[in-house]
């Protein structure tokens, strides 16, 4: 479960923050990805002032068999990962792509109006877009002169 | 025994290590995580490439080394700032040494979700000749 707040969610998960870094650099050096990457799918949360959007990597996926749950403040990402053997008979050379079943959860900071809830995905990013709701919207707040 | 030799000799080797030339393109160039595996009649390549437009893909095979590029074209939404972070955006490369068994005249290859697939067809063995030796 990842808690969105700002500011401290380094140290929410100090170990998976580490892991990332450690997936990070092994991307970077051009090391293979033979261990499984701490989370699927991983997340970037942006923010502004009209809501949050949620964008995450899922390559072969699409986006029908993603399963997006929004209840209260919590969105629910679920699917599956199938290997794409269609043939009988094969053997494998490599296989550095993990499969089964992912989940992750995100606690966003309001409540958010499931019917308002918008995603998409193009060429395997998913992006989620979470609007504020009105009531939780900063309000501007008139001064009369007395 | 004998799959066991086709297999060998079918072996694909990469070249992930390969960081001599340097990107003209700003921000990180990733290996694509891959799967390879291989029928009776086919050699077939499934790499993952979030982010990357199939017009975007490069596929280049000289001699034996099969080179896939792609470049991702992701953009922040609009009015948004990161606040969490967990993969990056970049480009991928990575290139294979193949094996002589391949047809490269016939190599198919399809991006969909931001997964590339190749199909690789193994080239049909010559059948042998009998040389006639003349009588001088």
């Amino acid at each position: 479960m990842i808690r969105y707040s700002p500011g401290l969610e380094v140290w929410g998960e100090p170990l998976a923050t580490l892991r990332r870094i450690q997936d990070e650099i092994n991307r970077a050096f051009g090391d293979q990805r033979f261990t499984p990457s701490a989370e699927f799918p991983p997340i970037n949360i942006w923010r502004s002032t009209d809501g949050v959007v949620v964008t995450a990597e899922i390559p072969g996926i699409a986006l029908e068999t993603v399963d997006l749950t929004v209840h209260q403040n919590t969105l629910t990402l679920k699917g599956r990962r199938e290997p794409d053997v269609k043939e009988p008979d094969v053997s494998y050379h490599r296989r550095e792509r993990t499969y089964g079943p992912f989940s992750r959860s995100i606690a966003l900071p309001f409540a958010v109006d499931s019917e308002k809830v918008r995603a998409s995905a193009q060429n395997g990013i998913l992006t989620i877009e979470l609007p504020r709701p009105e009531t939780d919207k900063p309000r501007k707040i008139k001064i009369n002169p007395v | 025994m004998e799959k066991e030799a086709t297999m060998a000799d079918m072996g694909v080797q990469s070249h992930a290590g390969e960081r001599g030339a340097e990107s003209t393109r700003n921000g990180p160039v990733f290996v694509p995580v891959t799967d390879i595996y291989e029928t009776e009649q086919a050699l077939f390549l499934a790499l993952e490439m979030p982010g990357v437009d199939p017009a975007e893909v490069s596929i280049t095979l000289d001699k034996r080394v099969l080179t896939i590029s792609g470049r991702s074209h992701v953009h922040a939404p609009e009015g948004c700032s990161l606040s969490h972070h967990e993969y990056r955006d970049g480009d991928y490369e990575r290139s294979f040494t193949l094996a002589e068994s391949i047809d490269g005249d016939h190599i198919e290859a399809e991006l969909k979700d931001g997964l590339l697939r190749l199909k690789l067809p193994k080239a049909q063995p010559a059948p042998a000749k009998s040389i006639h030796v003349k009588a001088v």
